[in-house]
């Protein structure tokens, strides 16, 4: 039969296997680690290149680097306000670029070339640890930036309009980490469990578009991410009057 | 073929959380303060120099602008203050020269004048002493016409 004799590792979806590297008594995804080194690698070598010379004048690289510092500037800046931004944008920045290239280098690398003994190599954000350690990362950052800015004046926010809103702020406090959590895990593997299918499945040409908004779902992603981490702790140090 | 084996496994599946999640939590922390030293705060000191350049020159260029105007301003009240002591200066010679000229006019006027009346009497004067010769030529010619008529007579 002819399609016995497809190779059975032909675009096989491996999902919710993982490599695992056992350190003493606790157990990582590997995978998640291999991937995130490589493009946090890439990301670095990237940077250095372009901030090595720098110019008054920029060109090349340094000119895009700056673009992206205007970019960031600019979304921390209309979140988080005029007055504390500059303590919070290399946070906002890094959630921004971490997010936005393990979102693209997941889409645009084949990494299913690289056999690994368990698992595959794919998007860090695809892994729900990844997004829970981001999303955690917000939450205490947002305490944090209120508790530092405000002191314990912060809780008065949680009583703001009226106490009536108390029980669902503390919601809120829950619901924030959950959700960006789960809707850039969701996302993410949600565009390569599609793509993985449509390749599977019809392995030409059809699955491009697909990819393609993949892409730009990985971008809006990155950025609903690193908006919504600025526009908590925005919401966080504002002062009430 | 498809291994959709999600919450089945006993080790492993989608939400399988473990070490991975404190792990990846310091690596972001870590490279937060790694991009921080390496992108945030380089490039930002370049294009905040680049900014305060830029906005200084833009404030020097106003004040510059500023003092153009004031310069200007002061040129031309300068230049309108000139412009109307030049114009009094000409006015006052035309009055003079105004003056000077109804002075002469009236003086050759009255010159004239006073020639024209001259004349005027010495042409009566001659004029009465010729009616006066002529007057008396008359009368001699006429005694002289009557004594011949009277004479033939």
């Amino acid at each position: 039969m002819f399609f016995n004799s497809l190779p059975t590792n032909f675009a096989a979806l491996e999902v919710g296997q993982h490599l695992y590297w056992q350190i003493g008594n606790i157990r990582l995804h590997g995978q998640v680690f291999l991937t995130s080194w490589i493009l946090l690698g890439a990301l670095l070598v990237f940077i250095s290149l372009g901030t090595k010379k720098m110019e008054n004048d920029p060109k090349g690289l340094q000119n895009l680097l700056e673009f992206l510092w205007d970019y960031i500037r600019d979304l921390a800046r209309t979140q988080i306000g005029e007055k504390v931004y500059r303590d919070w944008m290399p946070f906002i920045g890094t959630l921004f670029l971490f997010v936005f290239i393990s979102n693209w280098g997941g889409a645009l690398i084949p990494w299913r070339l690289i056999k690994l003994p368990s698992g595959e190599l794919g998007a860090p954000t695809a892994d729900i640890n990844t997004t829970i350690a981001l999303a955690l990362l917000v939450s205490l950052s947002y305490f944090y930036a209120g508790l530092s800015n405000k002191g314990w004046r912060y809780f008065e926010y949680y009583v703001h309009p009226t106490p009536i809103m108390l029980p669902f702020k503390i919601l809120e406090d829950f619901t924030k980490p959950l959700s960006l959590s789960f809707r850039l895990f969701g996302n993410i593997l949600a565009d390569e469990l599609v793509v993985g299918v449509l390749v599977f499945l019809v392995p030409l040409v059809l699955p491009i578009p697909v990819m393609f908004l993949g892409l730009f779902t990985s971008a809006i992603q990155a950025l609903i991410f690193a908006t919504l981490a600025a526009y908590y702790i925005g919401e966080a140090v504002e002062e009430h009057h | 073929m498809l291994a959709f084996n999600i919450f089945g496994a006993t080790e492993g599946g989608l939400f399988d959380i473990n070490a991975t999640l404190p792990l990846m939590a310091i690596q972001v922390v870590a490279l937060t303060y790694i991009l921080n030293s390496l992108f945030f705060k380089p490039v930002g000191n370049v294009v905040e120099k680049r900014e305060k350049f830029v906005s200084n020159n833009i404030i020097e260029a106003k004040n510059k602008l500023s003092e153009v105007k004031k310069l200007e301003a002061d040129l031309f009240t300068r230049l309108q203050s000139a412009r109307s002591e030049a114009q009094r200066i000409v006015s006052e010679a035309e009055n003079e020269s105004d003056k000077l000229y109804k002075e002469a006019l009236e003086l050759a006027n009255n010159e004239a004048n006073a020639s024209k009346e001259k004349a005027r009497l010495e042409i009566e004067s001659q004029a009465s002493v010729a009616r006066d010769q002529l007057s008396k030529q008359a009368d001699d010619l006429s005694e002289l016409i009557v004594n011949r008529l009277i004479l033939e007579k």
